[in-house]
C-alpha cells in the first residue's frame, strides 16, 4: 500500500458536478466515465469529446545544450525536430528496456517540453536529471505547472477555431504553438491518443475550469461530450496505439514492441541504450521475437490483458490489451504472438478466455484508421 | 437511484421478484449495472439448469471487467431473457425491467435477502 495521498486535478470539482465515476489512475483521482463509455467513445469518433489529462507529466528541458541532452537521454533524434513540432519517442534503460514512451514538443531553439505518462513521470524526471550531468541544460519538473485538456474528434477543429485566433489550418498533426484559447494562454498542440484529429491544450491549472467551460459551451451545438479514461483506452486500442504497462515495459525494447523505427542510430553522439538496442535491432531482423498483432473476436467474449493466445493447443502469445470495440462491434485485442502465427489471417488462433478457447482472427494494426 | 419496493435483494446485487406460481425473476440492480459500466456480453444459465443460492450461474462482461453472476435463490431455471443475450445493453438501460436475466422455480430461499430500503442502505455503504 502506498501512503502517498491521492492527487486531484484542477478540474476535480467540475468532474464531480458532472456526475463522473472516478477512478484511481497512477495516484490520481481521474474520471473513468461520465455516463456510458460507449457513447463517449462514439462521440469522439463522430463528433467530439473533451478529456482532462492533467495527470500527464510535463518536464521542461531548456538551455543551450537542451537538444544535445535529449539526444543523449532519449532514443529519438530530437535535435532534428523543428521549433513548433512534436515527436513521439521513448526513453530506454542501458539494457534497451523501455522506461516510458513520450511526446516531446520543441517550444524554441533551446526549450523542449517532455510529456511522460502519469505512472512514469517521476522515473522519467529522475532519469533526465541524472542524464543531464555534463550538459549545459536544465531539467525542470513542471508537473504542477500545467493542466492538460484534450478536445478530440472530427468537430474539434471547428470548436477550437471558435475560441482562438491561432492559425489552426497551418497547425499540422504533431505540431504545437503558443496561443490564446477563450482568453486563456495555452500551448495548442495537434496531438492526441484517440486516432482522431484533435488538440491538446496545456494551460495553467488556475485556467483549467474556465477553458473546460468555454470548450463545453462552444461544443454544445455539435455534440461534444465530456469523456473519461475508459473510452480513451478503447479509442487508443482501436487506433493500435501502445499503452505503457500493457504493450510497453522495461522488459521489452522498442524493437520487441514493433516500434524500432523510433530508435535513431544515425543521430550524432552516443545515447543511453545504444549498444543494447543495436543488438536488439539485429536480433529482431534475424530471429524475430514475438510480434505485436491485432486480434478480432468472432464471438462476443472479451479478451483481457494477460490472457493466453493459443493455437493447436499450445500457448503462442499473450494478450496485452483487450476490450469490446464500439466501432467494430466486436471484441478486439492487441497481443504479442510468436512470429510463426503473426501473419494476418493465420488460421486456428484463439484466446483462452477463462478456460474456453474462443476463435480470433489475426489482423494488422490498427483496427481503425480515420478517413482524412 | 431507486430500488423498486416490491423486489428483494441479495448482497451480490441481484434482485428477485415475488413468485408467480412459484417462479421468480432475477436481474441485477441498477447500482450493480452502473458499477459495471456498459455491459457487452452476458452468459446466462440454461433452461433446466439447477442453480444454488449464492453460487455462480453466469457471467456479465463489461468494457472494463468481467463479473460473475450469482443466483440469489436455489431452484430450476425456467426461462432466460434472450433479448438481453442479444442486446446486453438492456442490463444498463432497464435493469429492473427489460434487462431481467432469468426466471427460476424457487426451491429454497436464503434467509438473508434484503428489502428495498435495506438494500439501498447496503449499496450506499
Amino acid at each position: 500500500m502506498s501512503s502517498t495521498p491521492i492527487r486531484h486535478t484542477a478540474l476535480d470539482a467540475l468532474h464531480r458536478s458532472l456526475g463522473a465515476t472516478m477512478t484511481d489512475f497512477a495516484g490520481w483521482d481521474m474520471p473513468l466515465r461520465y455516463g456510458s463509455e460507449r457513447d463517449e467513445h462514439n462521440a469522439v469518433r463522430t463528433r467530439a469529446g473533451l478529456f482532462d489529462l492533467s495527470h500527464m507529466g510535463e518536464i521542461t528541458v531548456s538551455g543551450p545544450e537542451a537538444s544535445a541532452l535529449l539526444n543523449h537521454a532519449l532514443v529519438g533524434n530530437l535535435a532534428s525536430v523543428g521549433v513548433g513540432r512534436a515527436r513521439y519517442t521513448m526513453i530506454c534503460q542501458e539494457d534497451g528496456g523501455i522506461l516510458d514512451d513520450l511526446i516531446v514538443y520543441r517550444l524554441g531553439d533551446t526549450e523542449f517540453m517532455v510529456v511522460a505518462n502519469a505512472s512514469n513521470a517521476q522515473v522519467v524526471l529522475d532519469a533526465l536529471v541524472e542524464r543531464s550531468a555534463g550538459f549545459d541544460a536544465v531539467v525542470r519538473d513542471d508537473r504542477d505547472a500545467y493542466a492538460l485538456i484534450a478536445v478530440q474528434g472530427p468537430e474539434s477543429p471547428g470548436i477550437l477555431a471558435s475560441l482562438t485566433d491561432a492559425g489552426l489550418d497551418g497547425l499540422k498533426y504533431y505540431a504545437g504553438l503558443p496561443g490564446t484559447v477563450a482568453g486563456v494562454p495555452a500551448l495548442i498542440a495537434r496531438t492526441g491518443y484517440t486516432g482522431e484529429d484533435g488538440f491538446e491544450l496545456f494551460v495553467k491549472p488556475e485556467h483549467a475550469v474556465e477553458l473546460w467551460q468555454a470548450l463545453t459551451k462552444a461544443g454544445e451545438g455539435v455534440g461534444l461530450v465530456p469523456c473519461g479514461l475508459s473510452c480513451r483506452d478503447t479509442l487508443r486500442l482501436e487506433a493500435g496505439m501502445p499503452l505503457y504497462g500493457h504493450e510497453l515495459s522495461t522488459s521489452l525494447t522498442p524493437f520487441d514492441a514493433g516500434l524500432g523505427r523510433v530508435v535513431k542510430f544515425e543521430k550524432e553522439g552516443d545515447f543511453v541504450g545504444r549498444g543494447a538496442l543495436e543488438e536488439a535491432a539485429a536480433r529482431s531482423r534475424e530471429n524475430p521475437p514475438r510480434v505485436l498483432v491485432g486480434l478480432v473476436a468472432e464471438g462476443r467474449r472479451v479478451p483481457r490483458a494477460g490472457y493466453a493466445v493459443v493455437a493447436g493447443g499450445e500457448v503462442i502469445g499473450e494478450v496485452t490489451s483487450g476490450a469490446p470495440s464500439p466501432t467494430l462491434g466486436k471484441p478486439i485485442a492487441m497481443a504479442y504472438v510468436d512470429a510463426a502465427h503473426a501473419a494476418p489471417g493465420t488460421a486456428g488462433v484463439g484466446v483462452d478466455i477463462r478456460g474456453s478457447h474462443e476463435p480470433y482472427e489475426v489482423v494488422a494494426l490498427p483496427f481503425y484508421k480515420r478517413q482524412k | 437511484m431507486s430500488n423498486p419496493q416490491q423486489l428483494r435483494y441479495s448482497k451480490e446485487h441481484e434482485w428477485l421478484s415475488g413468485a408467480e406460481d412459484g417462479v421468480s425473476t432475477v436481474g441485477i440492480t441498477e447500482h450493480a449495472a452502473n458499477a459495471l459500466g456498459d455491459v457487452v456480453f452476458v452468459q446466462l444459465p440454461e433452461v433446466g439448469d439447477t442453480v444454488a443460492a449464492g453460487e455462480t450461474c453466469g457471467e456479465l462482461e463489461s468494457t472494463k471487467s468481467v463479473s460473475d453472476l450469482y443466483s440469489p435463490v436455489a431452484g430450476e431455471v425456467t426461462e432466460v431473457n434472450e433479448d438481453v443475450v442479444n442486446d446486453p445493453s438492456l442490463v444498463n438501460s432497464a435493469p429492473f425491467e427489460g434487462g431481467w436475466l432469468f426466471k427460476v422455480r424457487v426451491a429454497e430461499e436464503p434467509g438473508d435477502l434484503l428489502s428495498a430500503d435495506e438494500y439501498t442502505a447496503f449499496s450506499a455503504g
